[in-house]
């Protein structure tokens, strides 16, 4: 069992809170979910959708050919017929689009009138719409009972009571209507037994909760697409969890907000896109400098300048590995998934505390807008310990030196404050009690401190990329970030054992060394190596050239700022096998 | 009691006769009258001469970029409201470069006190004009003078009901020192603009020249009068007034966050995986 679902229309009409509705009941009958966006940049109007696959089994990417199709204005049904799978249906109402249909591919469901003839309220369209799918699919409407008291109670009971009617007119209208209708969905994923409940969680949330267990505690950004997500779960959590969430005046005051929060003593983090990551470069500098931890979240979005605002790209790691004046370590995290970006936001506080350093997590709009269902999260697989000298740990201490040289180069952070001992640090060249010098011995001290001592160690860190698949396969496809699902499956579909594998990295710089997994051994084995990215240039290639001298045989591009979809990277892979390797 | 001597510092590098090395001075004995312990502060400045002042005293320091003061000083204390927090900056550093954030720092309120050494000129990069450059100015990189009308900060201040708005002069140390005391004491955030001489770039507004024209704003003069105010502001020719032209009793922001107000600073609140971990119930 395998369904898409996509839901059409204009900003404002409430696709997102159709689709989002029905991810959490599936995901809540144990089914396997995932779901994308593509939308304009626009608040009403235009044409957006919500894309939403359900299976039986684990799945990880978006299908190009659409099972229902719910049309919520006359250019989705325009815009997206053609993608309709054999047996597919197209849902809409004739009496909301102002158009009639004709075909065994269409039902007509008259949403607004049920709404109004049941509840006697038209915003119940969606729900109605909702119920009809339900009804399609010949699933029950126990669960999506719940999930409208859940969301309505708060609004009355009678707001409840009508969005139950109108969900149970519109699937006895489906049941009654779509003779055509061949769905065979199973009551819950698990057959007859209780459902396993799963997480639906898209990117974004996942960061915020990454950020959340890792102990942050002061978050400072400018809104900016596809990052203002993460601002606004921190927001949300603020008072409840000791959050200090500022919204700044610019990205330049946003990164240095973190900066002082964290020079204060508390964790802290600061996000945007590319666009706005330009502005912050400096602070990013002034890190490397004052060995000031901070994450850094880059959601990147097609550029160059304003680019695609709402669409996704995989155009910025060599941006975001370069940036900034100077020599200095940094960290870059980047999730494939939902779960990767939950520990590994966690990981990117860990270290940048542990090393004093700037840690990224690169992210994008496909991934931040991306849910994907997951059997559970383990917060304690996130690393927290406190490597900050608080007051208890200072009071013991003759001499303190902010930035004394150490064995490991990693000097003893103290809270400002919490005791005699002063905290002094500099943007300029300084010693090691932090104040400005200009001669050469401590320069080169410094830097040698700074940055050839930690660098080792926090490679050390670093996990190797994951293999998926066979050690010896012929092929092996290789990528990093968000492309991660749709690769996975794409392994999946062209299967066979020993003939493709699927190389994914996620923790990317430091780039891996080779001790734990000897990776470059696997892929000098294979006959084709392929390099899938979501960019013109390949960065990702270029980097482990640079890196590890390796050179990918083939390199697979997508750059119209739309993810891959999976039949679209089937088929590009299958053109390469014709291809001589 | 902490004495004059605990605030000594590196040795400055200015020029002799230089107007900072007077604030600095000025700035030590305000703080051992005020008893007030190094560790008791934090020094956030930025790039510029003004911006060495840390190194030459001692507290904590976050010695940041140019124009970036602001920033930082306010989010430490979002972090930790117990801490005292000066914001050190020079004319071109926080009314250029740190423009918006200046902006920004007005509107918020929290509590930082912000010291602009204004001495009208870039004295770092060697004589260029800063936002307070009078027009007309000829420099190095303005060879036809300046073209653009010097800024006001203080009618600025004013404009943006800055909580607490005051000039001082480097040269008029008593008055300075009181006015640092009394931007210190104000509950909100506070422009001190602070007139000085760069006796190498600025060969127009000399310390003769400030020292002719800074007048005491006097006992007759309401700082809660607005209009008062913005007169007094405009005021900048042959008569400058000094002293706090400008007070606005208004809420700080700390005390309106929440997650802060009348609680333990931010940097003391305890934390546990386990307070945190229900929020992954809700995507269920």
């Amino acid at each position: 069992m395998d369904y898409t679902i996509r839901i059409g229309g204009q900003a404002g009409q409430g696709l997102q809170t159709i689709g989002a509705v029905l991810g959490k009941l599936f995901a809540r009958s144990g089914f396997h979910v995932f779901t994308h966006q593509d939308y304009m940049s626009r608040i009403r109007g235009g044409h957006n959708y919500y894309q939403l696959r359900l299976a039986d089994h684990p799945i990880s990417s978006s299908r190009s050919l659409v099972d229902i199709l719910v049309a919520l204005d006359k250019t989705t049904v325009a815009g997206h017929r053609g993608e309709l799978a054999p047996g597919g249906i197209i849902i809409y109402d004739s009496g909301t689009i102002k158009e009639k249909y004709e075909g065994e591919s269409f039902l007509d469901v008259p949403a607004r009138k049920i709404a109004m003839d049941t509840a006697g309220n038209r915003l119940m369209e969606n729900t109605v719409a909702v119920g009809a799918i339900l009804g399609m699919l010949g699933l029950g409407l126990e669960a999506l009972d719940k999930l409208l008291e859940e969301t309505f109670l708060r609004k009355g009971r009678e707001i409840v009571d009508q969005n139950v009617a109108a969900a149970r007119a519109g699937s006895d209208y489906a049941r009654e209507n779509c003779g055509q209708c061949a769905f065979t969905v199973p009551a819950s994923a698990s057959g007859d037994g209780p459902a396993a409940r799963r997480l639906l969680l898209d990117g974004t949330n996942a960061v915020g909760l990454g950020a959340l267990m890792a102990g942050c505690r002061f978050y400072s950004a400018y809104p900016m697409t596809p990052s203002t997500g993460v601002l606004t779960f921190m927001a949300a959590q603020g008072k409840k969890h000791s959050l200090v969430v500022e919204q700044a005046e610019d990205e330049i005051a946003a990164i240095n907000m973190a900066l002082g929060a964290s020079f204060a003593g508390v964790r802290a983090m600061t996000g945007t896109a590319g666009g706005g990551f330009a502005l912050m470069v400096e602070g990013v500098s002034l890190a490397g400098m004052t060995e000031t931890p901070v994450v850094i979240y880059v959601g990147q979005r097609p550029a160059p300048a304003t680019g695609l605002p709402t669409r996704t790209e995989q155009g910025d790691l060599l941006y975001v590995l370069h940036a900034a004046h100077g020599e200095f370590p940094r960290v870059i995290m980047a999730p494939g998934t939902p779960e990767q970006a939950f520990y590994l936001t966690g990981k990117a506080f860990d270290l940048a505390e542990k090393y004093q350093v700037p840690a990224f997590i690169i992210s994008d709009q496909y991934l931040a807008d991306t849910e994907w269902t997951l059997d559970g999260l383990d917060p304690s697989r996130i690393e927290y310990h406190d490597y900050r000298l608080r007051a208890a740990d200072l009071d013991k201490l003759d001499d303190y030196k902010r930035h004394a040289f150490t064995g490991t180069g990693v000097s003893p952070l103290a809270e400002p404050g919490a005791s005699r001992h002063l905290v002094v640090t500099d943007s300029d060249e300084h010693d090691e009690d932090g104040h400005l010098i200009e001669d050469a011995d401590t320069r080169n001290r410094m830097v040698e401190k700074r940055l050839l001592k930690k660098m080792p160690l926090i490679r050390e860190e670093i996990s190797p990329p994951l293999l998926y698949g066979e050690e010896g396969a012929r092929t092996v496809i290789c990528g990093w970030g968000s492309t991660y699902g749709v690769m996975r499956e794409a392994v999946d579909v062209i299967g066979g054992a020993g003939s493709i594998a699927m190389l994914h990295f996620s923790e990317v710089y430091p780039f891996p060394g080779t001790s734990k997994f000897d990776y470059l051994r696997l892929l000098g084995r294979a006959k084709r190596t392929i390099c899938i990215e979501n960019n013109a240039t390949s960065q990702f290639a270029q980097l482990m050239r640079a890196e590890t001298g390796f050179e990918f045989s083939d390199r697979v591009n997508k750059f119209d700022g739309r993810p891959y979809l999976l039949d679209e990277l089937l088929e590009k892979l299958q053109a390469l096998e014709k291809s001589p390797a | 009691m902490p004495e004059i001597e605990d605030y000594r510092g590196q040795n400055p590098a200015w020029c002799p006769g230089c107007g900072n090395l007077q604030i600095l001075r000025v700035f030590k004995m305000a703080m051992a009258e005020m008893g007030l312990e190094p560790h008791e502060l934090l020094l956030v400045s930025g790039i510029g001469q003004a911006g060495k002042f840390p190194h030459y005293t001692r507290c904590n320091t976050f010695n940041g970029l140019h124009g970036r003061t602001l920033p930082v000083s306010q989010a430490i204390r979002m972090a930790n409201h117990d801490m005292r927090v000066i914001a050190v900056a020079g004319d071109g550093d926080c009314y250029g470069e740190g423009g918006n954030h200046f902006l920004a720092a007005m509107r918020r309120n929290l509590n930082v006190k912000l010291f602009v050494h204004d001495n009208q000129v870039y004295g770092l990069t060697k004589g260029q004009a800063s936002p307070t450059t009078a027009e007309g100015t000829v420099t190095g990189t303005q060879p036809f003078g300046v073209l653009s009308e010097a800024m006001n900060p203080v009618a600025l201040a004013v404009a943006m009901d800055c909580s607490l708005v005051a000039r001082g002069f480097s040269g008029n140390q008593e008055e300075l020192k009181e006015l640092m005391k009394t931007v210190l004491e104000h509950k909100g955030f506070a422009l001190l603009d602070i007139f000085q001489n760069c006796i190498v770039y600025n060969k127009v507004n000399t310390f003769q020249w400030y020292k002719e024209r800074c007048y005491p704003v006097g006992p007759d003069h309401d700082p809660t009068d607005r209009e008062a105010a913005f007169r007094l502001a405009l005021e900048f020719g042959d008569r400058i007034p000094t002293g706090v032209i400008y007070r606005h009793d208004r809420p700080l922001m700390e005390d309106l966050m929440p997650v802060i107000a009348g609680a333990e600073p931010l940097v003391r609140q305890p934390f546990s995986q386990e307070d945190v971990a229900g929020e992954l119930e809700r995507f269920y």
